[in-house]
Order: C-alpha cells, then structure tokens, then sequence
C-alpha cells in the first residue's frame, strides 16, 4: 500500500492487533478512522462487544489521533451467526461462528458500509496477509506469526473483498506487535487475546447457551457394532473428534465420537482408528479467484495441522478431499480450508 | 464551522449562565447548611435560585428540589412516591429511559401510545384503578417533540385513580413551552438545566405540597429531606440564569424556529423520496399538521438508510445530529419510541432527529436543506 494514499476504515475490536493496525496505517500517512462493531447485546464474560472494549478501541483512537465510531450490527449478527449457530447444533452439526461472522459482518456488512462511507479500504487485526500474483489477482496468505495465523477464518474472500482488504499485523509477529503497543503506550499493550466464542459465556459455556435456546435431545451411544455403550443427555453438545465429556473414561483405549446420527439421536463412538477416513465431502465451495483441483494442502479447524490431500471438484460446488494419509473425521459444519503453500486457495464446509 | 442541530440532546451553555457559573464558582462560599456568613451567602445564592426556578416552573419554592439533572428528577419521583405510598406505577411507553427503567424496575403498567405519539386514552383509562399510586406521562418526547395534554390525563386520573400523583419529564419541554402552565395538572415536574443553556448536572424536580415522597439519596437531609447531598450553589445559580433566559426568549424561539423546523422538513421530504415524518400523518409539506409538537423538532425517518451510516455522512458534512437514543457504547439502538408508535423496525432504523435551540442561526437549516438530501442520496446509491 503505498505511502498516504486513501482513507482507511479500521475495524477496533479493543484489543491489541486492532488497536496496532491503526496505528500502523496512521504512520503510513493513511486518514485512518476507527470504527467498533456492536454485534452482541446478551451477556458476554469473553471480553467482545462490552462497553470496556468499545471504550478501548476509543481511547486507543484518542491516543492515535484518530475518530472513532460504533457501528450497532446487532440485529445482522443475530441473524446471521447466532440464529445459524443454534440452527447448526439443532441439526447435529459443529458451526464455526467465526467463519460466519467474517463472512457477513466483517466482510460484508462492515465493506459494504464502508463503501458507502467513502472510504477506500477497510482493515482489520487479523494475523494474515494479502499477497498480489503475477496475474495481478490476490490471495489471503498465512501471517508472519505462525502460531496466530488466521488465514482460515479468512478463506471466504473473494477478489473484490481482497481489493479492498489490509491486514496491518499480518507481516509482523504477536510479540512484534505487543511490543509496538507497548512502545508506543496504547492501552491495550498487554491486554489478553480474546478466547473461544465471543457470545458464549466462560462460565455457562456452549451449553447454557444452547440450553436456553432449545431443548435437547437425549441419545444413545454405541460402539461400531452397534452395541450400546452408555447415554448422552445432549446429541446436539457432540462434536465428532470428541474425546472428553462421553462419560467413557476409565480403562481401555480411549474412544471418541466418530459419527452422529441426529436423526436416530444416536452417537457412534470407536477407537481412534475408527476416527480416520480416507476421504472427506465438502459443500458450499468458495474460491479465491477460480477453483482449483489436484494436490493442495487441507485445514480443517482454526490452528489446525494442514495435510497433504487431492481435491476433486464436482460441477455443483462440491468436492471430495482425498487424503494422502489417512485423516480424521471432520464434524460437519466445520470449515475446510485448501492452500497451496502460504495462499489459501479457497474453501468450503464439511459435510 | 459545523451546523449543530442536535438541541435535544445538550443545546450550548447560554453566555449569561456560563458567566454566572464562573462568578459563583470564584466565590468564596462556604457550604450553605452551615451558619457563618460564608455559608450564609450560599444560602441566599440557592434560596434565590429556588425562587427563581419556582417562579418559572408555577411552584412553591418549598416545592422545588434541586437535584444533579433530569435522570436523578425521575429517579426520585418513579422510585420516592411508591416508597412514601405504596401502589402501583403506571406510565407511558414512549417515556425517556429515565422514567421507564425505574417504573419497570417498579413493575410499572406500561401504556402505549397511537400512530400520532399521543397517550391512548383508552388504554390508560383501562390501566388505572384505586390501586394505582403513581403514574407518568412526559410533556414532550425527545425524540418526536410530541406533547401530550397532561390536563387530558389528570381527568382520567381523576375519575380512575383519584389517589394516584401525576409525574410528568418536562426534560424537553422548558425551552419550548410554558411549563408552569402546562404542567400545572401534575404534583411531581421534572426539568433539566442542559436542555435550555444551563451546564449539565443540575437540575429540578417540583414536588407539590402534599405529595407523599420519600428521598433516595440519604445523607444530611438536604433540600427538605428529599435530596440529601452538599448543594451544588453554582450550579443552581446557572440554572436559574439560563432558565430566566430561555422564558424570556422562548415566545422568540418557537416564533423562529417552528418556520425553520417546517422548512427542514418540507425541503428534504421534497428532495428526498421516501421520508417520513415521524407523529405525522401523510407525506411531509407546507400544510402538515405539527400542532401536536414542538416547534424545535424535526424527526423524520428515510426508507432503505441506516442513522448510523446517515450520521456518520452527515458529520463529515458539518450537520452534528442524532437518531434514537445511545446506548452506553455509542452504538445506535433501535428506538423504542417509534416502536411503540407502530413505526416498522427497518424504517426505524433510518430515522434521523434535527433538534433546533436558541444558538441555532438561518444557515444552519440551510447546510442541513443541503447535506441531508446529499447524505441520503449517497446511502441509497449503495443500498
């Protein structure tokens, strides 16, 4: 981005990265403004959308010499990463709320606005780069700091999100980045990285959350053969992968849930041989620029490892992901992200 | 140099109070309960405030209750006379959040209201009965400028609930009508000194003789064991000051800006398709009835335009507005007001509030005649 050139908006979620991007695009010589997206109105102990966090991206903005907004998108985010959340458990599956609320608040609502605005970009603290091709098209690429990449949140923008899209902290480091604020003095210098989903409450967690949204339904549990090995209260509470929380501890190899059967209300659980597939299905395709088949590199959660796969795309949007070595299971509803090297070529939701 | 038309919300500190505030402040003064001549002196500076404000609020000056500003008024009415004579509250439901939060608090009957913003006779009637203790309607509403004719509640009142006190938030009523008059039907008056060129943190609540009232701040017994705490001289002086000023000019006012308000409405309605004006019946022009408001005013909402987005151009343009009330981020709520009036959510949420006040000048409306149609124009190019 060259040197004073446009009017930037920089989403302020009140934490560090946020407040670090601003700056950054400040002393760039941009006309930065700092906006706060209100998003959650119920309770909250995670550290996302309270009146601290607004008054943090303000006060950092004070600090920088930048305005500030707060934009109220709470009725968006209900409808579009809370009722779909809830909806996904309800039909057994695991929804990445994150993805969601990128994919419409972020880089939808907030873009869209931000147009409308007059500004010439939008930008936000995520630790992933945009990198330009020969080709002159652009692609989300991992961010310097390994360990806090967020490019697989990132996986749904397209070209014309990427055009309008900088991500200041993506070519520096956590600690790189802590240490700019601390340098030079914001507020948030050594403030905590939010945790988990920001509308869900430490202390009820996912099911106090769920549980007073829907009512759920008991299940059986079973091994491989069919044979039922205990009871779980809550279908719409197992993630396949889990390990934890079965009521199966004790001797034995550990088990984990390899399927669920919403319909049947029944939980399949086996060995951790049982949790490896050689292939998995994925819908809801979306590219970076044009959709790519052959060999690539597959994430399936948000700091997951990638593995090596082939990608065979159907006409319809969908594919299968072809294993090189065996992998496990992904819950559906999960976001699978391809790459080729550092570029994150697109992805899609497991199914 | 930017057009502010944003009034309802804090209209400037009059020059007159501001110099009073300064005089009082540089003063030596001592506390006025106490007996030496410096607290002494504070006391004739309060007493004279008081029958002052009692003067221009049609009240006793034994009835006039200094507090820190409108919120703490209602406060002390909606919780002080359940307190002093237990019952049951009932109130409007376009009422400020400093009226509804402790009269639900309070389990309040919230009444609602017609497509106009006026109280729905039949609902308060039916809401009413002997087991009533308080009950408040507010002269204006913040956010429409809609009056309401409290002579037409105290009736109801009086054949449904002869017991009850009426309270009524005359928050945004003192710089356009006469208060004294218009809530003489009411024994508990809450105003508001930063609403008519007073600094803000001070304000009053008329408490008629005879009204049961127990106080909510406890402490030394202040203002006649209604409101205990230290009284802010300085601060009442101002009030008094700005509040002489805003009487005085306030026939001048409306006679100024209810023309000024009329033209805002009827310039952007007819360069902007798809306004609508808020209490008011049919498309906005030259002959619409706003009778029923004030005159300092304008509350429109625009089809397929979001405030924040329209407040965001706007300020940049130089026209410093408002839409609903704020929550405690800043973020714009949804306001509850129009959704009581039956207004739909997403019409609602393009609402915009141009309140008018005594520094308001001619080129103010002009900058708004042109940034608004601008800014509106702009967000509907992107919709």
């Amino acid at each position: 981005m060259s040197r004073g050139a446009g009017r930037v908006l920089v989403a302020m979620s009140g934490g560090v990265d946020s407040s670090v991007a601003a700056a950054v695009l400040r002393d760039a010589g941009h006309e930065v403004v700092g906006v706060t997206m209100k998003l959650w109105g119920g309770a909250s102990d995670t550290g996302c959308c309270s009146v601290s966090d607004v008054d943090d991206a303000r006060r950092v903005a004070d600090q920088l010499g930048i305005d500030h907004h707060t934009f109220n998108f709470g009725d968006d985010f209900d409808e579009h990463v809370v009722g779909p959340y809830v909806a996904a458990h309800v039909a057994g599956h695991t929804p990445n709320p994150c993805v969601a609320c990128n994919r419409h608040l972020k880089f939808d609502r907030l873009l869209r606005r931000a147009d409308a605005l007059g500004f010439d970009r939008v930008a936000t603290g995520h630790h992933a780069r945009v990198v330009e091709l020969p080709d002159g098209t652009r692609r989300v690429a991992r961010g310097a700091d390994a360990a806090k990449d967020q490019s697989y949140v990132l996986h749904m923008l397209d070209q014309v999100a990427l055009a309008r899209l900088t991500f200041p902290v993506g070519t520096i480091t956590k600690d790189e980045v802590r240490r700019t604020a601390a340098a030079m003095g914001l507020r948030t210098a050594d403030k905590p990285d939010s945790q988990d989903v920001c509308f869900i409450t430490s202390t009820g967690g996912r099911t106090a959350f769920l549980g007073e949204r829907v009512s759920f339904t008991p299940g059986r549990m079973v091994d491989t053969a069919g044979c039922e090995v205990g009871r779980v209260d809550a279908v719409e509470l197992v993630t396949i992968g889990q390990r934890r929380g079965l009521g199966l501890a004790g001797g034995g190899e550990p088990r984990y849930a390899v399927s669920v059967d919403r319909a049947a209300a029944t939980v399949t659980v086996g060995s951790r041989a049982d949790l490896l597939t050689s292939a998995t299905d994925v819908g809801a395709l979306e590219w970076a620029h044009l959709p790519v088949t052959g060999g690539v590199t597959v994430q399936c959660s948000a700091h997951g490892s990638p593995a090596a796969a082939v990608l065979d795309v159907r006409p319809d949007g969908s594919a299968t992901v072809q294993w090189e070595a065996p992998h496990e299971r992904v819950a559906p509803g999960q976001s699978v992200v391809f790459y080729r090297g550092d570029e994150v070529l697109g992805g899609g939701t497991a199914r | 140099m930017s057009a502010y038309l944003d009034h309802a919300a804090t209209t400037p500190v009059r020059p007159e109070a501001a110099a009073a505030l300064a005089e009082v402040t540089a003063r030596d003064l001592g506390n006025p309960s106490g007996s030496h001549r410096s607290a002494q002196a504070a006391r004739r500076l309060l007493d004279d405030a008081r029958d002052t404000m009692a003067e221009l609020l049609g009240a006793r000056p034994g009835e006039v209750v200094f507090t820190s500003g409108g919120t703490e008024a209602d406060n002390l009415a909606l919780a002080g006379v359940p307190a002093a004579r237990p019952g049951r509250v009932v109130c409007a439901s376009t009422e400020h959040h400093a009226v509804l939060e402790p009269a639900l608090a309070a389990g309040a009957t919230v009444v609602g209201v017609l497509p106009d913003g006026s109280l729905d006779p039949a609902a308060l009637a039916a809401a009413l009965d002997d087991t009533v203790t308080l009950v408040s309607v507010m002269l204006v509403n913040n956010e429409t400028g809609v009056v309401h004719d409290l002579e037409r509640v105290a009736e109801v009142l009086a054949e449904r609930a002869p017991q009850a006190s009426l309270h009524t938030d005359a928050v945004q009523a003192f710089a356009w009508l006469d208060v004294a008059g218009l809530a003489a039907p009411a024994q508990l008056v809450s105003v508001s000194g930063h609403k008519f060129g007073a600094p803000a943190g001070v304000g009053v609540l008329v408490v008629r003789e005879g009204t049961p009232l127990r106080a909510q701040l406890l402490g030394g017994g202040q203002e006649r064991e209604r409101r205990s705490g230290t009284p802010n001289v300085a601060g009442a002086v101002a009030l008094a000051t700005a509040a002489r000023s805003a009487v005085d000019d306030r026939k001048a006012l409306v006679d100024r800006a209810g023309p000024w308000r009329d033209r805002l409405v009827a310039g952007i309605a007819a360069a902007v398709p798809g306004t609508h004006e808020s209490a008011v019946a049919g498309t906005p022009g030259p002959a619409s009835d706003r009778s029923h408001k004030v005159a300092g005013i304008a509350h429109l909402c625009f089809d397929d335009v979001e405030s924040e987005a329209l407040l965001f151009l706007l300020d940049a343009a130089g026209i410093e507005a408002s839409a609903a009330s704020s929550c405690a981020s800043g973020a714009l709520d949804p306001s509850h007001v129009l959704a009581a009036m039956g207004v739909d959510r997403r019409l609602a949420r393009g609402s915009l509030r141009l309140s008018l006040g005594w520094s308001t000048v001619e080129a103010d409306i002009e900058a708004a005649l042109a940034a608004v149609p601008a800014a509106v124009t702009r967000l509907r190019s992107f919709a």
